[in-house]
């Protein structure tokens, strides 16, 4: 991997902190968009379990988990080198 | 006389004059003839039929309807943007085979009756493998060849299905073919071909690999026409053909969520665009499945949508190979910092797909899930539910994520050129445009309809599905459990043929000559049995000196030909 060139001028996400901005930032919509479940907002939804408080978000956080360590196993089977039909 | 032509017949004859133009003009063939096709289709109104009669026969070429104009519509424009992305393409092999490949899915879309629809079916095929070849690989030959091999066979599939279903029925109509109750089980083998030749085209799952294998081994334009035609074409022929066929909404939900698994530990980013757009297909393989109304108008809508963000998707990757020669996530990073143009309209494109509110997935793909769920669907309501999750996961956090950000590459390359990135920005507006103002899109669908996509309550609950998705990524990437990147190959149902099969088969033929050699003696006398037997067959007495119908030559010429592909698909 070739550095970054001497005369690379510096960004803004290039600082650490500001990436830790960026998380922060995410942490706190993600507690507003959840925290609206606290009022009965939801409607015409098909399912009851739709209108459990938190349903979608925790569905949400749970599948990306559940996915990523998924596809971590399964890689385990079927990685190969990268000119394995070469 | 102009509207005498079908509506993908300027492009076939166009594509194939632009041979002749010199190569600075032959790019702008790619923009200028669908401009004049979507004109010519303009010109056509809703309910026109062209009939001929072949061989007594009557045949239809051109079909004008509300379905077909949807697809028609959305084909026109996007052959026009891929043209404009195209425009520094020199090599005239893919200008010529781009628009003849578009021509003949589009005259496919517009095609009446199955005879049309299968000389049109054949023509994506061997026109749109030259896309494949263009790469200009030793990995794209192979591919290619793999690719023209299975296209073909459905091909070959849908026209021993059409000829049976022709002797059943004595019709050649392309018009609803499933049974009123659905069920596949129920139908005419005929029939039922004719929806496994469909389900080949539309990367059902087993079926699917062709896509994942050959698509990346493209060019950054040939990929973006590839990804954007065929599957497409295959998701209207099923809506046309099978609508309301149970069994597509078990097939449709596999295929949203197995590909998701494979996209997360690919490293190829184009590949991973194709392992989504194999998810993507599944949700309108769904809609297709439950068969409402509202529901074809969705899979028409997702298709519609889908061909916008996907193609951006594309589009972008296709940018990052040109500037970089890699789209492996594993040597890309960082590249924000020299290309933001075309990093903030792949983020457009990556939150569409992820039907981020005020985008166009947000207003088109919420109609399938709504009528899974009025359908009582749990489990595959669940499903999608878990495959839209995923799909944020993959395409709209992994692709631009570890193209532009992630750990910087160190790779300080040029933006995009002007006409990919106009191309581009074209698309970013239209997925906002569908978002903002969906009643625009919803006009043009096959079915009039009543939708209102922003409640408060759609709204809410989508961003808590999305941000927590968000969460997920970024928890997993900050506790080191997200799986790098790394240089790689994941085997998937391509391995059977490319590997068991012919291992199966040398064995048997090793096999096979071992017993002769130990047998042969007994064997000679076996041959001249045999010999008699033929003899008795096609001697001049013999069943096979009778007269055949041609009907049925040519139905076992078709068995004989799909048996060889398949063979030679052993070889490959």
């Amino acid at each position: 991997m070739s550095e970054p060139p001497a005369t690379d001028r510096e960004r803004w996400l290039d600082d650490r902190r500001n990436v830790k901005k960026v998380v922060r930032t995410l942490f706190a919509v993600c507690a507003v968009v959840a925290l609206a479940d606290l009022f009965p907002y939801k409607e015409h939804l098909h399912f009851g379990f739709e209108y459990w408080p938190g349903f979608y978000s925790i569905f949400g956080f749970v599948a990306c988990v559940a996915l990523v360590l998924a596809a971590t196993q399964l890689r385990k089977v079927l990685k190969r080198d990268e000119d394995y039909y070469d | 006389m102009i509207e005498l032509l079908p509506p993908g017949a300027i492009l076939i004859l166009g594509g194939l004059l632009a041979a002749l133009l010199p190569s600075r003009l032959r790019p702008w063939a790619g923009v200028v003839l669908p401009v004049l096709g979507f004109a010519h289709l303009l010109t056509l109104d809703k309910g026109f039929v062209q009939t001929v009669v072949v061989f007594g026969q009557q045949l239809t070429p051109v079909r004008v309807d509300g379905l077909s104009l949807t697809f028609g519509y959305v084909f026109f424009i996007a052959a026009i943007l891929g043209g404009v992305y195209g425009l520094q393409v020199r090599d005239g092999v893919q200008v010529v085979a781009a628009q003849t490949y578009v021509g003949s899915a589009i005259g496919a879309i517009f095609a009446g009756d199955l005879v049309t629809l299968f000389i049109y079916w054949e023509l994506t095929a061997v026109t749109s493998v030259f896309l494949v070849w263009a790469g200009r690989t030793a990995r794209s030959a192979r591919a290619g060849m793999r690719y023209l091999i299975i296209q073909v066979g459905s091909g070959v599939v849908l026209l021993a299905g059409v000829i049976l279903h022709f002797v059943d029925t004595g019709s050649l109509d392309f018009v609803r073919l499933i049974g009123a109750d659905g069920r596949i089980a129920a139908a005419s083998v005929g029939v039922i071909l004719v929806f496994i030749a469909f389900g080949i085209k539309c990367a059902f799952p087993l079926l699917h690999n062709w896509l994942q294998d050959a698509y990346p081994e493209s060019t950054p334009t040939g990929t973006v026409y590839l990804s954007i035609f065929t599957t497409k074409l295959a998701v209207y022929a099923l809506a046309r053909g099978f609508p309301g066929t149970g069994v597509l909404i078990v097939i449709g939900a596999v295929m949203t969520v197995f590909p998701i698994f494979f996209a997360v530990i690919e490293n190829d980013l184009r590949r991973v665009l194709t392992y989504s757009l194999n998810n993507q297909l599944g949700f309108m393989v769904v809609g297709i499945g439950i068969g409402t109304e509202l529901a074809i108008n969705g899979a028409a809508a997702y298709a519609f949508a889908n061909i916008i963000f996907e193609g951006l998707l594309f589009m972008a990757m296709g940018a990052v190979l040109l500037r970089t020669g890699t789209c492996l996530g594993s040597e890309l990073g960082g590249l924000y910092k020299t290309m933001p143009w075309t990093a903030a309209l792949c983020i457009v494109g990556a939150a569409s797909i992820s039907a981020f509110p005020f985008l166009s997935g947000f207003v088109t793909k919420p109609l399938i899930l709504d009528e899974t769920a009025a359908g009582h669907h749990v489990v595959i309501w669940l499903m999608l539910l878990f495959a839209s999750a995923g799909v944020f996961h993959h395409s709209g956090i992994k692709i631009p994520y570890f193209a532009f950000f992630a750990h910087d590459s160190g790779k300080r390359v040029k933006e995009a050129p002007w006409n990919m990135l106009l191309a581009m920005a074209v698309m970013a507006v239209m997925c906002i445009g569908i978002g903002v103002a969906p009643e625009v899109l919803y006009r043009v669908l096959p079915y009039p309809m009543e939708y209102h996509a922003y409640t408060t309550t759609h709204v809410v609950t989508q961003y808590q599905l999305l941000l927590f998705s968000a969460l997920a990524f970024t928890f997993l990437q900050l506790t080191g459990l997200y799986p790098p990147e790394l240089r790689s190959t994941n085997l998937d149902f391509d391995w059977t043929y490319r590997r068991l099969l012919p291992a199966v088969v040398r064995g048997v033929a090793r096999g096979g000559r071992v017993v002769v050699e130990a047998f042969a003696l007994p064997v000679r006398g076996l041959l001249d049995r045999v010999h008699r037997l033929v003899f008795h067959l096609h001697g001049p007495e013999g069943v096979f000196a009778r007269t055949w119908t041609t009907g049925a030559i040519a139905f076992w010429a078709v068995i004989v030909l799909a048996a060889s592909l398949l063979l030679y698909l052993v070889d490959r």
